[in-house]
C-alpha cells in the first residue's frame, strides 16, 4: 500500500489514474446525491418532534461529516509532503482546503437554520459549535498561509504544519458533546448501541453522506488536475522567456 | 537514521507533545468548556454563588405552571438526582414541554433560578409521527415526553 500511495506522487501516473476514474466517480455522485437529496428532502417521512425541520438534516450532517474528513485528508497529504517531500501531496492538500472551508461553512449555516426553530437560537458557544467553528479558521488560515510567501515551497511547509497541528481539532469535535455537556445532541449513527434514526431517515442520510463524498473525490481530482495544468503554464512561460533573453 | 526517518520522527513527536498538552489543557478547562450545570452541580455548589450560569435538564412531569400575566412560566428542572425550581418569563421554544431536556440561563435567587433565556435541547432519537406513535401504543416508549 505504501508503495502504491508513493507511486501516486508522479504527477504522470497520478493524470492517468486521475482521468480514468473521473467519469465515473462524477456519475456516481450525480446519482447519489439526486437520490439522497429528492429522497430526503421530499419523500422521507417528517419527524415526531420537529415535523419537516428535520430535513435540513440531510444536508447539515454529511456537510459536517465531510468538513471533518476533508480536514483528515488534508492532515495527512500535509505529513507525507512533509516527510517525503511529495510536491503532489502539497498540491491536493492546497486542493483541499478551499473543498473543507465551504463543506464547513455549508455545516456552520445550515446547523444554525435547524437550531433557531429546534432550540430557540442560531448560535451558542458551546464545544461543538465553537470547535467547528476553530476548524473553519483552521481551513482560512491553512488557504492564506499557503499562498503567504513568494517561495511556494516556504509557503507549503507552513501551512503544512498548520495542517498538522490543527488536526487535534479532529478529536475535540468528535468527541465534544461526550467529553462536556454541550446543546448539540450526541451521536445519532455512529454509537455502541446502533443507530437511534429511524430507517426511513437512516437510508436517505447515508446516500446524501455517500454522495458527498463521490463529490468531495470529484472536486479534489478536478482542482488537483487543473493546478498541475496551471504549473505546467508557468513553466513554460518561464523556459520561453528565459529563450528570449 | 535518515533523514526522512528524522522528519517522520520530529512531526511524531510533536504531535504527541502537542495532543498531551492539549489534553492537560481541557482537562484543566473541563468546568469552563461545559455549557451547562446540572442541578446535582448546582446542589454541590461548583457553579459558584449568584453567577450567571445555564442550567440544564429535564423539565419535571407536572411542575409546569403558567402565571396569571400571560407570559410567565413556572416549572421544575431536574436531573432525577436533585431539582432546581425556575421562574421564567418570555417565549419558550416550540421543543419546551414536561419531560424535554431544556437549558436555562440565568442565576439562583433564594432559591429559585430566574431564567433570562430558555432553549430546547433537542435528543439524538429521530423518527417519524407512526413509529412514535407504535412504540408507545406497544408500551416500548423510553422517552419521558408526550408530544
Amino acid at each position: 500500500m505504501p508503495n502504491f500511495l508513493h507511486s501516486l506522487a508522479s504527477p504522470a501516473r497520478f493524470q492517468r489514474i486521475a482521468n480514468a476514474v473521473l467519469p465515473w466517480v462524477s456519475v456516481l455522485a450525480a446519482v447519489l446525491l439526486g437520490v439522497g437529496i429528492v429522497w430526503g428532502l421530499v419523500f422521507s417521512p417528517p419527524d415526531y418532534q420537529q415535523g419537516d425541520t428535520v430535513r435540513v438534516m440531510y444536508i447539515h450532517v454529511p456537510a459536517a461529516w465531510m468538513a471533518t474528513f476533508c480536514y483528515a485528508v488534508m492532515a495527512l497529504l500535509s505529513a507525507s509532503f512533509l516527510i517525503w517531500k511529495h510536491q503532489l501531496a502539497d498540491l491536493a492538500a492546497r486542493a483541499a482546503s478551499p473543498i473543507g472551508a465551504c463543506f464547513t461553512a455549508i455545516a456552520l449555516i445550515t446547523g444554525a437554520l435547524w437550531g433557531k426553530p429546534t432550540w430557540g437560537t442560531w448560535w451558542v458557544w458551546d464545544a461543538r459549535l465553537t470547535s467547528v467553528l476553530v476548524l473553519f479558521f483552521l481551513y482560512l488560515g491553512h488557504m492564506a498561509l499557503s499562498a503567504a510567501f513568494d517561495d511556494r515551497e516556504r509557503g507549503g511547509r507552513a501551512a503544512a504544519i498548520l495542517a498538522c497541528v490543527g488536526a487535534i481539532n479532529l478529536p475535540i469535535i468528535k468527541y465534544s458533546v461526550e467529553w462536556w455537556n454541550t446543546l448539540h445532541q450526541g451521536a445519532s449513527v455512529f454509537r455502541m448501541d446502533g443507530p437511534t434514526i429511524d430507517n426511513s431517515m437512516l437510508w436517505p442520510l447515508l446516500l446524501t453522506v455517500l454522495g458527498f463524498n463521490m463529490l468531495f473525490v470529484v472536486l479534489l481530482l478536478v482542482r488537483i488536475k487543473s493546478e498541475l495544468l496551471a504549473r505546467r503554464i508557468e513553466v513554460l512561460q518561464r523556459a520561453r522567456a528565459s529563450g528570449r533573453g | 537514521m535518515t533523514r526522512k526517518q528524522r522528519r517522520m520522527t520530529i512531526l511524531g513527536v510533536g504531535l504527541a507533545c502537542l495532543a498531551v498538552a492539549t489534553a492537560l489543557v481541557l482537562t484543566a478547562l473541563s468546568d469552563k468548556v461545559t455549557f451547562f450545570y446540572s442541578p446535582s452541580d448546582l446542589a454541590a455548589d461548583d457553579a459558584g454563588h449568584n453567577a450567571r450560569i445555564r442550567l440544564g435538564g429535564m423539565v419535571e412531569e407536572g411542575s409546569v405552571v403558567k402565571e396569571g400575566d400571560g407570559i410567565t412560566t413556572a416549572f421544575v428542572i431536574t436531573d432525577f438526582a436533585q431539582a432546581v425550581p425556575v421562574r421564567y418569563t418570555g417565549v419558550l421554544p416550540d421543543l419546551f414541554r414536561e419531560g424535554q431536556g431544556i437549558i436555562a440561563t440565568g442565576r439562583m435567587d433564594q432559591g429559585t433560578f430566574i431564567a433570562e433565556e430558555v432553549l430546547a435541547k433537542h435528543d439524538e432519537t429521530y423518527m417519524p409521527p407512526e413509529v412514535a406513535d407504535a412504540l408507545k401504543a406497544a408500551g416500548k416508549w423510553q422517552m419521558g415526553d408526550q408530544p
